[in-house]
């Protein structure tokens, strides 16, 4: 009985307050960790990372993937750059330009798996072969920056306009001035709005219940394949946001940025699963995720570990979130019929 | 002299405080059928778990041949001779591997199988299992390909090629027709001759009438019940598994006034005769009909999951063509579908969050789900129609097969509707269940009409003020639930009346 209450509390609880812990830890042994300035660094790090992992967080309810979140960031990066500095488009077109962009891919994933019956991996795979090549052709294989040489022998005219990269740049004061960077609000308003639709309405519902068996969804007549294209258009909207933000904090539109985008985002989903005892994809769980990969890695660069052991710890933790969900709550759910067992 | 083939005594197993077995003693003979029976929830198959390895025993013995017995793993029990069928015929084959693969599996395992595979060689061994089970098929067929009742006999041929001494079968033909039920009987009874020792547990009145030598009643946790006098006392045996004698439900069917649904000259398949049918309001049919007679056909068409061949449906007198169970819903159509486990229940959800799924939107205040409308109606229902549990918040897992079945169709009840079709809503259901959703079903009739689609002929005369036989996709027989005279009913069922050579291709 007793064993059997301490799994569960494990389960619960135990990333939370493995997270609680590793603050504390750091606040002790690195000077300046537990400082709001910090804490503003660390949640700026991990907005656009975690923007991405709430859209892939959809996916996986519906039992999907997206594998094209990464390259949807990097063309919404060189589109927006494209279309203000070369096109010289306002920076209102220019986020219109991308979001369109994004909800395009996502509806063309979403028909592929739908439609055309193409397993989730293997269109999105695809996708994102397509989009990291797509977005190289425009400029030859060039970033774009502001007063760029064009192929015609002319020089760019347009810019980055002000009001874009205030977008990436600005802090709002809260307490302290320039506090609060702008991707960073973003971040916690998709968060909550992710996080209110999956949990708290029946799409969400409906969508969870698709990911458990899509065959008895369909039976109560909810229409699985709408649901299944929303999923994957949730994806490449929130993917090409997280674009947007990444140009407007880089301010120009840089070919090579945005590498480590897909797998640092389908990490910070999968280590959601084991927030709260999950065991399935969830809005809290994937921001806390992106949330506890920030600190591990901002208190041990502070420590002074190395930037080329980060890659290392953030494996370390996925992989021990995963035994954490599936391990534990498996054990759970063999006891879940025998709740009292001793 | 009887071998005592497998011997149980004091077998006693509990979880935390709940005891599931206390001091089970039983006999298994080779060459003997024994037919266990029991309730939902009796603990037939924590026992079957015991004795295939996957549970540990609390206190008792298990003997093979006079041997002491303690399986620790499934592994251990098949290498011991112990061999178990589960209902889930899905545990028992691989989708994806052809049907002389699957058959041949455990040569694979074996410890000193060779490193190469040899398809050839292969083939030909299935094919000798493949015949001596009566499996027509061509080995190289992908299983996947084949359908529910395909799948069952390979799964037995796959326990059948393990060569057991025990064999455990855990309602066996669930998902077969009468034919197929039959191929496993004969099957059944050449094991039987060559001295295996057969543990039969079956929920079916008719296929423990052709098998049993012996029937063993289990509930609560004991055995309640033992026949081994020939004839044996099937009556007793039943009032024996439910601690009561099994009351005849009294029906007295209501001749419908009002039509609901009218379907004329609907045609399934595209040579079948038209099909024509009135449901009235109040009225609850059973269309009674072998697999593949058709009634899982015409429950899809209903739902808008397939087109008709021909013909037009009403409902109220309007026109009625459902494109998808969406619209279906819509337009006040319910259906509980067979097969729950893959068609119906989400695993993941809990028993108030099943419930409510079909009718979420009625569930929201100001685009939001509210948990206290869902809840409340939840409780409702489990009161209602009297589900079995600790709480709505219950994962669905934690109910037994027949309780899980009551939430399946109490999501349905929720909001009243039109029509109400339930595809055999008494699959790997007990008796106890049956009843109380029979009742319930009858209870609430009013207001709709409701279409009951069954194999079993008891079934059928347990719930429906109307019996209308389905056989190859057209209508063969009507009867309003009065007196029915049974031959002619099994007659029609099975496809007797007809002619010799349709039934002979069933």
């Amino acid at each position: 009985m007793k064993s059997d209450r301490f799994l569960d509390f494990a389960i619960r609880y135990g990333f939370l307050l493995l997270l609680v812990m590793l603050v504390f830890y750091f606040s002790v042994s690195a000077s300046g960790f537990a400082s709001p300035r910090s804490a503003a660094f660390i949640l700026q790090s991990v907005a656009i990372t975690g923007i991405l992992a709430l859209g892939v967080t959809c996916t996986l309810v519906v039992d999907g993937f997206d594998l094209s979140i990464g390259s949807v960031a990097t063309s919404a990066l060189m589109l927006s750059a494209y279309s203000m500095v070369i096109l010289e488009h306002s920076a209102f077109v220019a986020v219109l330009l991308c979001i369109g962009m994004g909800a395009l891919v996502g509806l063309i994933n979403g028909l592929l798996i739908v439609k055309f019956r193409v397993p989730d991996l293997l269109a999105t795979l695809g996708m994102m072969f397509l989009l990291i090549g797509l977005q190289r052709i425009p400029t030859q294989g060039n970033s774009i920056s502001a007063g760029m040489r064009l192929p015609d022998g002319s020089n760019a005219e347009g810019t980055f306009s002000a009001a874009f990269l205030w977008l990436g740049r600005h802090r709002f004061d809260l307490f302290l001035e320039k506090l609060v960077p702008v991707p960073v609000v973003i971040f916690l308003l998709i968060a909550v709005g992710i996080w209110i639709f999956l949990g708290f309405t029946r799409h969400g519902r409906l969508m969870y219940a698709i990911g458990s068996n899509e065959r008895a969804a369909s039976l109560v007549g909810a229409n699985v394949n709408r649901y299944k294209i929303v999923a994957y258009m949730i994806s490449g909207v929130t993917a090409s946001i997280g674009g947007i933000l990444l140009a407007a904090r880089l301010g120009r539109g840089d070919i090579a940025s945005g590498n480590n985008l897909l797998l640092d985002s389908v990490a910070a989903a999968l280590i959601g699963f084991a927030v709260l005892g999950a065991a399935r994809p969830n809005a809290f769980g994937t921001a806390i995720g992106a949330l506890f990969v920030g600190i591990l890695l901002q208190g041990l660069t502070m420590m002074n570990a190395p930037y080329y052991t980060q890659d290392f710890v953030k494996g370390a933790i996925l992989v021990a979130a995963l035994v954490f969900t599936f391990y534990l709550s498996a054990r759970q759910n063999a006891g879940g019929k025998s709740p009292t067992k001793t | 002299m009887r071998k005592n083939a497998c011997k149980l005594r004091g077998i006693s197993k509990s979880f935390g405080t709940n005891n599931v077995l206390c001091g089970i003693d039983l006999d298994l003979y080779s060459g003997e059928i024994v037919v266990l029976m029991g309730a939902n929830g009796a603990g037939k198959s924590t026992l079957v778990k015991l004795i295939c390895g996957y549970h540990n025993l609390d206190s008792g013995t298990m003997e093979l041949d006079g041997q002491a017995y303690s399986p620790a793993d499934p592994a251990s029990a098949i290498t011991a001779g112990v061999v178990t069928v589960h209902q889930s015929i899905d545990d028992g084959v691989i989708p994806d591997l052809d049907v002389a693969t699957n058959l041949m599996l455990d040569h694979l395992t074996r410890p000193n199988a060779s490193l190469w595979v040899r398809d050839r060689l292969l083939r030909k061994e299935a094919a000798i299992v493949a015949q001596s089970m009566g499996i027509t098929t061509d080995v190289r067929t992908k299983v996947a390909d084949l359908g529910v009742a395909d799948r069952q006999m390979i799964a037995i041929a796959r326990a059948m090629a393990r060569s057991p001494n025990v064999l455990i079968l855990d309602e066996p033909t669930s998902s077969l027709s009468a034919t197929e039920a039959d191929k496993l009987f004969i099957l059944l009874d050449s094991l039987r001759e060559k001295g295996v020792a057969i543990l039969y547990i079956s929920h079916r009145m008719s296929d423990i009438r052709r098998v049993a030598d012996r029937i063993v009643c289990m509930r609560d946790g004991t055995i309640s019940g033992l026949f081994d006098q020939q004839p044996l006392d099937y009556d007793n045996a039943v009032t024996a598994m439910l601690g009561h004698a099994m009351t005849d439900v009294n029906i007295s069917p209501a001749p419908g006034v009002k039509p609901v649904l009218e379907i004329r000259d609907l045609k399934l398949t595209e040579n079948s005769a038209p099909i024509n049918l009135t449901a009235h309001d109040g009225e609850v049919i059973a269309i009674a009909g072998l697999l593949g007679s058709g009634k899982s056909r015409l429950a899809e068409i209903l739902f808008g999951l397939h087109n008709a061949f021909a013909g037009t449906m009403h409902i109220d007198a309007k026109q009625y063509c459902p494109k998808s169970a969406t619209e279906a819903v819509e337009s006040g159509v319910h259906m509980s579908p067979k097969d729950r486990s893959s068609n119906a229940v989400i695993s993941t959800f809990n028993i108030t969050d099943n419930l409510s799924l079909p009718f979420l939107r009625s569930f929201t205040r100001l685009g939001l789900l509210s948990g206290s409308k869902q809840r409340h109606a939840a409780d409702q229902m489990i009161n209602q129609i009297g589900i079995v549990c600790q709480s709505a918040k219950d994962s669905i897992n934690t109910l037994s097969g027949g309780n899980q079945q009551k939430v399946m169709i109490g999501r349905w009840l929720l909001e009243p509707c039109r029509l109400l079709l339930l595809d055999e809503p008494f699959q790997g259901v007990d008796i106890g269940a049956r009843r109380d959703i029979g009742k319930h079903i009858r209870g609430s009739a009013s207001g709709r009409a409701t279409l009951v689609f069954v194999a079993e002929i008891d079934e059928a005369l347990e719930i429906a003020d109307r019996v209308i036989v389905l056989h190859e996709s057209q209508i063969v027989g009507e009867h309003d639930n009065n007196n029915i005279d049974l031959n002619t009913l099994i007659a029609q069922v099975s496809g007797a009346m007809n002619s010799a050579s349709t039934s002979a291709t069933l």
